[in-house]
């Protein structure tokens, strides 16, 4: 008579604790099973989902569209490209005013978000502490609940002629100053609400958080003893900035940089509501995929983009920017 | 002449904790100092006071005869090795060496030859061009060690610098840190945790015990003479004998000590000092193999004897009852 070795996993508990610590001990055991079943789902998601539809508007840019007939034929050329990239494509003049006209204000949002952020997440990291450290963290992220939609139109409310700006700077007797300011060329216009100045404010609120919260989370890793070292070594408080806090927390500028100069150059709203005319990339795709129809060189003008953001990595690569990573 | 470092009534109050409670003491020019005491007992704290990342809440720090008050980190005559070595993560070995001499003005190549000089002196001459990261944890030590020696400060404060390395090469470090300390003729100050370490280097040493002071003196003496039970503890790990207990031993009130190696077991009638008690634990050190002897009343003995190869010596079990015996000089009296 054969007698059957009692299995140990099964001398306690009942049969669904077995199953539970069977499946769990083998997950244990096969660590590249568990890793599997973990990144699966995500990985599909990305790759199909994500790259597949990337990918796919790659494939559309170099599509033809037929002015006349507005049709979209499979044939692949080049011209979306000429017509960006080409100083002799009729097309290329008012197309690189729009990139220029983009990269400009993703560029000048980037440096501004990255001044004012820095000595809110200096605070944030060095000195604040208790009910501080959470008051600054819902203070920074209490405007990320609000739709941006709203956010974007009642930026013009606040910017218009007759709005709360126009009206604090006749009481404090400054808009001769603001009306000084925006008879400039580039930055100027009738109105804050219609100028530059009041678009490049509006982005630089809305994409400040993501500016903040990197640079916050790299000062935060900097040990306190790096900065006494640098002073017990004779260090001057301007020379322990530039030497040792600002080379650790430059990732940390990197990072939220990427966010807001991606966000800015893929924007369509904010430049819709306020601000002079003229398109902006993300307008631009907007018009030709939907009011005219032309989709290769709609996907042709979002591969810019992706081309500048890549170039931006390069460079802060380049410059060492990952290095303290 | 001045004193390296000088405290009066010094008190470092942090919210209502006196982690630095009216310290005194001196350091005199080319002295190895040592800070010994447990955590949290302010040793750390008074190191702090001296590079000047703490200011005193009351008292006077004077450093060379010069009053400390309000004088930065970096306009202080002293460097500090830290505990967590604080090498600047993005910079090469050689960089963060030359700092001290880069945050001065000193042109590149001048301060790379004195930082390649010092690399050398702590045996790094290769290492000049690794990140801090690539170096193991005795390396790190050397290099933090280089670094805070390139100012040529008269004051060195070494905060556990060795607390993080390994036995043998934490014992390698304490005889090249005193030859170089030799050699140098710096002050050092030197904060530890552990006695071994501060009796084996210091020329002095303060034993701190709740933000005070409990004794000043040279590591023989501290050893030998513990004035205090908390000293004669934490130093030599003896055993305190209390008022109440030396009263009907000795027929006088007054606590001493006397450490393990000093007690053996005896048989009744041997002579000297005897007290009666129970093995409960044996713990075999190599060298030495110490016993734990509960006395009748719960008190604790502890008695430390060399492990011979010598087939006469017996020794107790567990559970066995014993007679613990030690001569009447090996006793040091005790303050209150």
């Amino acid at each position: 008579m054969a007698i059957e070795a009692p299995d140990p996993l099964h001398q306690h508990g009942l049969p669904t604790a077995g199953i539970r610590r069977r499946l769990a001990s083998l997950l244990y055991r096969r660590q590249t099973l568990l890793l599997l079943l973990l990144l699966t789902p995500p990985l599909l998601w990305f790759g199909v989902v994500y790259l597949g539809s990337l990918l796919a508007l790659l494939m559309q840019s170099f599509y033809t569209f037929d002015d006349f007939t507005m049709a979209v034929t499979p044939e692949l050329t080049l011209a979306n490209f000429r017509a960006i990239a080409d100083p002799a494509n009729p097309l290329f003049g008012a197309n690189i005013d729009i990139v220029l006209r983009t990269l400009g204000m993703a560029a000048a949002v980037t440096v501004a978000c990255a001044l004012i952020a820095f000595p809110i997440a200096y605070y944030m990291a060095r000195y604040a502490r208790g009910w501080q450290k959470g008051f600054f963290y819902i203070a920074v992220m209490a405007p990320m609940w609000a739709s941006y939609i709203v956010k974007a139109y009642s930026w013009t409310v606040i910017l218009a002629k007759g709005g709360i700006v126009y009206w604090l700077g006749q009481a404090l007797g400054l808009n001769a100053l603001l009306e000084a300011v925006l008879s400039l060329p580039m930055v100027g216009g009738s109105s804050l609400s219609t100028s530059n100045l009041g678009r490049f404010m509006v982005f630089t609120y809305i994409w400040l958080p993501f500016m903040i919260l990197p640079i916050q989370a790299a000062l935060e890793r900097v040990p306190l003893s790096l900065l006494q070292a640098s002073s017990d070594l004779g260090a001057r408080p301007a020379q322990t900035f530039r030497t040792v806090m600002l080379p650790l927390a430059f990732p940390g500028v990197v990072a939220g940089s990427i966010f807001t100069f991606s966000l800015t150059l893929g924007d369509f709203i904010v430049p819709q509501l306020v601000g002079p005319p003229g398109l902006f990339i993300g307008n631009y795709v907007y018009t030709m995929q939907g009011a005219v129809g032309n989709i290769p060189m709609a996907a042709a003008f979002t591969v810019v983009p992706v081309v500048l953001i890549s170039l931006y990595l390069a460079l802060a690569r380049r410059l060492g920017a990952f290095d303290a990573l | 002449m001045n004193h390296a470092v000088e405290f009066q009534q010094v008190s470092r109050v942090f919210d209502t904790v006196h982690a630095v409670d009216r310290v005194d003491l001196t350091v005199a020019e080319g002295e190895f100092f040592s800070m010994l005491g447990p955590s949290g007992s302010g040793k750390t704290t008074c190191l702090r006071l001296i590079a000047g990342f703490e200011q005193a809440s009351a008292g006077c720090i004077r450093i060379h005869g010069r009053d400390a008050a309000g004088v930065p980190p970096y306009e202080r005559d002293v460097n500090t090795v830290f505990q967590d070595y604080a090498l600047f993560p993005h910079m090469s070995v050689l960089d963060n060496v030359a700092y001290g001499l880069m945050v001065r003005g000193v042109a590149r190549a001048v301060r790379h030859r004195q930082a390649e000089h010092m690399l050398a002196m702590v045996k790094l001459a290769d290492f000049g061009g690794r990140r801090p990261a690539a170096l193991s944890g005795g390396q790190r030590q050397r290099v933090a060690l280089a670094r805070a020696l390139i100012n040529q400060p008269r004051v060195l404060l070494l905060d556990e610098p060795l607390g993080a390395l390994d036995l043998k090469l934490r014992e390698a470090m304490q005889t090249e840190l005193k030859a170089l300390q030799r050699q140098l003729g710096i002050t050092f100050v030197y904060v530890t945790h552990d006695q071994g370490e501060a009796l084996s280097m210091s020329d002095r040493v303060a034993v701190f015990k709740q933000g005070r002071i409990e004794q000043l003196s040279s590591p023989r003496e501290l050893y030998n003479r513990p004035r205090t039970a908390f000293v004669a503890d934490f130093v030599g790990g003896a055993n305190v004998i209390d008022a109440s207990l030396a009263q009907s031993l000795i027929g006088r009130a007054q606590a001493f000590s006397v450490r393990p190696e000093q007690m053996d077991f005896v048989s009744e009638g041997d002579g000297g000092i005897q007290l009666t008690g129970t093995l409960v634990d044996v713990q075999y050190h190599g060298a030495v193999s110490r016993y734990q002897v509960a006395l009748a009343d719960g008190r604790q003995l502890a008695v430390s004897r060399p492990n011979l190869l010598d087939a006469t010596q017996v020794a107790p079990e567990p559970g066995q009852a014993v007679t613990v015996g030690w001569p009447a000089h090996a006793m040091v009296m005790l303050e209150a």
